[in-house]
């Protein structure tokens, strides 16, 4: 009868939100206190620049996403929340990734990024910059099959997301 | 003469002063401006705010970040209650806010003023009340540089909030008021923080006060689903043992004479929450008491027992959902204005979100006669009392002390009790015929009993309003007798003293082997030389046989009064 969590699946939700300061601290404030966890997070503004687009993605039982739904709905600043179907969504993030090369070693790195369909940002005498922007797996592949040749540094963005299909997340 | 006219209309608008302007053209051109929006300082404006929402009465503390504030206060109407601590100011706004029905008004500086004031503002967020705070703030260019009292008030109350506001601009001002008001009290009730920087307050303002807010971002439901309704209404027809469970929700949406009719029409018992104690008349033949772990025990049969469980304005805490059998083939109707809290800790097979006062006419509409005779009587077969003892033994046995209270209580008075042992005697023997029983069930906070009275006299001054406390409580207030005295609030006291704190006192005697480590309330002053040196009258009662003749006293005194009345400090909640 009594609440419990179990099955913890991961979610997307993206939140419409008054384009106002101090609305993200709310939003990250609710997730740490209700001790929902965060995956990632990725915040910009949209076509109609009064309001911006939060995407979360967050671990949690079904029960856990609908108190986090319920929750984030009553932020005063929230306008609209919605979880994206799993199955029918086009996720992305955007990878820089510095890693080792010598003179030897660019030949083979430039293919690699060729087949991912990565870009390459800077190159200096020992090191290369790529940029790729693509879903979670296929980051941690690429960063996978880069891992030899040592990576030097690393950084990426939080997941955005869109439904597939004409439906739309409006106002 | 060569006008430009032009510069003239570019001026006025960009100033915010102009309404319509007529131009007649005889042999010069004349200019006539119709003034609309006033000119004043956001200080003054704030106050013109408040007397727009109709706030006769605030409570406060200043300090010099809310001065400009005050300053403005000292022109107007409004009058100011001068509590002795920020918390009490909170707690007093509560009281007013749940006896007038609307939001209410608590006022402090910046820096400690403000973070005093958290315990109250948390004490609303989880009672739902509403609450607007005003809070002073450092000059808005000081703002993030740690400066003398600045604290980040938004920052450390968000957790307890319906919403807040740092305010920014002078212009935002009117707006942020008109939505703070419009925020707290529809929906489900909450505080609304408003932190005012002190350069802020005295810049200029257009001032006009908004007819409405444009929030897009926020739309309470009002009405129940139609469909939902019919369901509510094929579960009760289908039900053999119905309850319904009501919460604190049905006061602010004033449902006390719908739920009344409801329970009547359809023969269903009402159990209620601590919140909702006092919804139902003590003398409707529906009412069944108190629900919980420190309920009366035909509320709690009830509860387990029951197939249809109708929660009505009652988000049901930890402690109400306890109480509540677990079953396949219990049903659950939940009725509430916020849905995060359908489903949050019960299971609800039927969920209506709205406003529990219309959706109690819907049901109304629809709802038929119904009789459950024989649950009815079943539950009524229980409320036969077991006698307790009452032997003289230099103590006043609580539970005789409530009832005879009773007896005595005029019509319509408003009790208010503090957070302990005490609280858990009064709620589950109290019987009110009209009046309010009033408690923080939410937040359980101490010393909340004498503030929230204060606020509830304040609000309604022909009604006795009585606190029932505790002494470790009256520690944690007894310094807004000063403000009692101050502003002439009778308020009556009745302090059960037993040197304890008894209830945590007794969690110690039943979970850790009766180890009573700093429960003991030694050293204690002399409470009645204490009423006596703030000049209130005072009394004290060790004897069953007193209670009458002390509570006699008590109700006919016309002015404040003060009843100690000594309790076993073996005393036990759980009394039937
Ligand atoms: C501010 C605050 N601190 C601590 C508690 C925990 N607490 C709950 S009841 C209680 C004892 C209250 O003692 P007293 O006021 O004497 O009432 P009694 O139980 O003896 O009737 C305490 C300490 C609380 N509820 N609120
Ligand atoms: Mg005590």
């Amino acid at each position: 009868m009594q609440k419990n969590d179990n099955n913890l699946n991961r979610h997307t939700i993206s939140i419409l939100v008054e384009n106002r300061a101090g609305v993200l601290a709310r939003i990250a404030g609710l997730f740490a206190r209700r001790g929902y966890n965060i995956d990632s997070l990725a915040v910009g503004v949209t076509d109609d620049e009064s309001v911006s687009r939060i995407t979360i993605v967050a671990q949690g039982s079904g029960y856990t996403l609908e108190q986090i739904e319920k929750q984030l709905n009553k932020l005063i600043d929230v306008i609209k929340v919605k979880t994206l179907s799993s199955g029918r969504l086009t996720s992305r993030e955007l990878l820089l990734i510095k890693v080792h090369a010598n003179a030897q070693q660019r030949a083979e790195i430039m293919t690699i990024a060729e087949i991912f369909a990565a870009k390459i940002s800077d190159m200096s005498t020992e090191s290369i910059t790529l940029e790729l922007s693509a879903n979670a797996e296929r980051l941690a592949n690429f960063e996978e099959i880069l891992r030899p040749y040592g990576i030097k540094e690393i950084v990426r963005t939080g997941t955005i997301a869109l439904e597939k299909g004409p439906s739309a997340l409006k106002l | 003469m060569i006008f430009d006219f032009q510069y003239l209309l570019d001026f006025f608008s960009a100033n915010g002063i102009i309404k319509s302007i007529e131009i007649c053209t005889i042999r010069h051109r004349l200019l006539k401006v119709i003034m609309s929006k006033e000119k004043m300082t956001v200080a003054r404006a704030m106050v013109k705010c408040l007397e727009a929402e109709g706030i006769t009465k605030i409570f406060g503390y200043p300090g010099a970040a809310i001065c400009p504030f005050y300053d403005e206060i000292y022109n107007s109407k409004i009058q100011h209650i001068l509590v002795r601590h920020e918390a009490n100011a909170g707690h007093a706004a509560s009281g007013y806010a749940r006896i007038t029905g609307k939001p209410a008004v608590a006022v402090a500086t910046s820096g400690p003023g403000a973070t005093n004031l958290i315990t109250a503002i948390a004490t609303a967020y989880m009672d739902s009340i509403p609450i607007i705070f005003i809070t002073g703030q450092v000059n808005s260019f000081q703002i993030g540089k740690d400066v003398f009292q600045e604290a980040d008030i938004t920052g450390a109350a968000e957790p307890f909030v319906k919403h807040s506001y740092l305010v920014k601009d002078a212009d935002s001002v009117p707006r942020i008021f008109k939505e703070a008001f419009y925020l707290s009290q529809t929906g489900r009730p909450g505080p609304i923080l408003i932190d005012m920087p002190f350069d802020i307050q005295k810049q200029e303002v257009a001032f006009k006060y908004p007819k409405s807010v444009d929030l897009r971002s926020y739309k309470p439901s009002t009405f129940g689903n139609k469909l939902q309704i019919k369901r509510v209404i094929e579960a009760i027809k289908n039900s053999k043992k119905p309850l319904i469970c009501v919460g604190g929700g049905a006061f602010f949406s004033n449902s006390q004479d719908k739920l009344a009719r409801f329970s009547s029409r359809c023969e269903i018992p009402v159990v209620s929450s601590l919140m909702g104690v006092s919804a139902l008349p003590h003398t409707h033949p529906m009412n069944f008491g108190m629900l919980g772990m420190h309920g009366v025990r035909t509320a709690n049969i009830a509860a387990k027992n029951c197939d249809l469980l109708i929660l009505l304005g009652a988000r049901v805490g930890d402690r109400a959902a306890a109480a509540i059998k677990e079953s396949e083939d219990l049903k659950v109707v939940h009725i509430d204005i916020d849905p995060a809290e359908i489903g949050k800790n019960i299971d609800a097979d039927v969920p209506v979100v709205g406003d529990l006062s219309l959706i109690l006419d819907q049901i109304l509409e629809l709802a038929p006669e119904l009789k459950h005779e024989e649950w009815v009587e079943k539950l009524n077969s229980f409320k036969i009392i077991e006698q307790c003892d009452y032997s003289d033994d230099g103590y006043v046995h609580p539970k005789l002390f409530i009832n005879k209270l009773n007896e005595g209580l005029p019509k319509n008075s408003i009790i208010v009790s503090d957070v302990g042992q005490n609280q858990i005697w009064t709620a589950a023997n109290l019987h009110l015929d009209g009046g309010r029983f009033l408690t923080t069930g939410g937040m359980g906070t101490m010393g909340y009993s004498l503030p929230c009275a204060i606020g509830a006299k304040s609000a309604d001054k022909k009604a006795e309003v009585i606190v029932i406390c505790g002494d470790g409580s009256f520690q944690m207030m007894f310094m807004e007798l000063a403000t009692m005295i101050q502003h002439n609030i009778d308020v009556k006291i009745i302090l059960m003293k037993n040197n304890k704190l008894g209830m945590v006192r007794e969690l110690q005697t039943k979970g850790y082997g009766d180890r009573q480590i700093a429960v003991c309330l030694d050293g204690s002053p002399d409470f009645i030389q204490l009423a006596k040196a703030y000049g209130i009258s005072a009394e004290s009662i060790n004897e069953n046989s007193q209670v009458e003749g002390a509570i006699k006293s008590l109700i006919e005194s016309k002015k404040p009064y003060v009843l100690q009345v000594i309790v076993d400090e073996n005393q036990r909640t759980i009394i039937s």
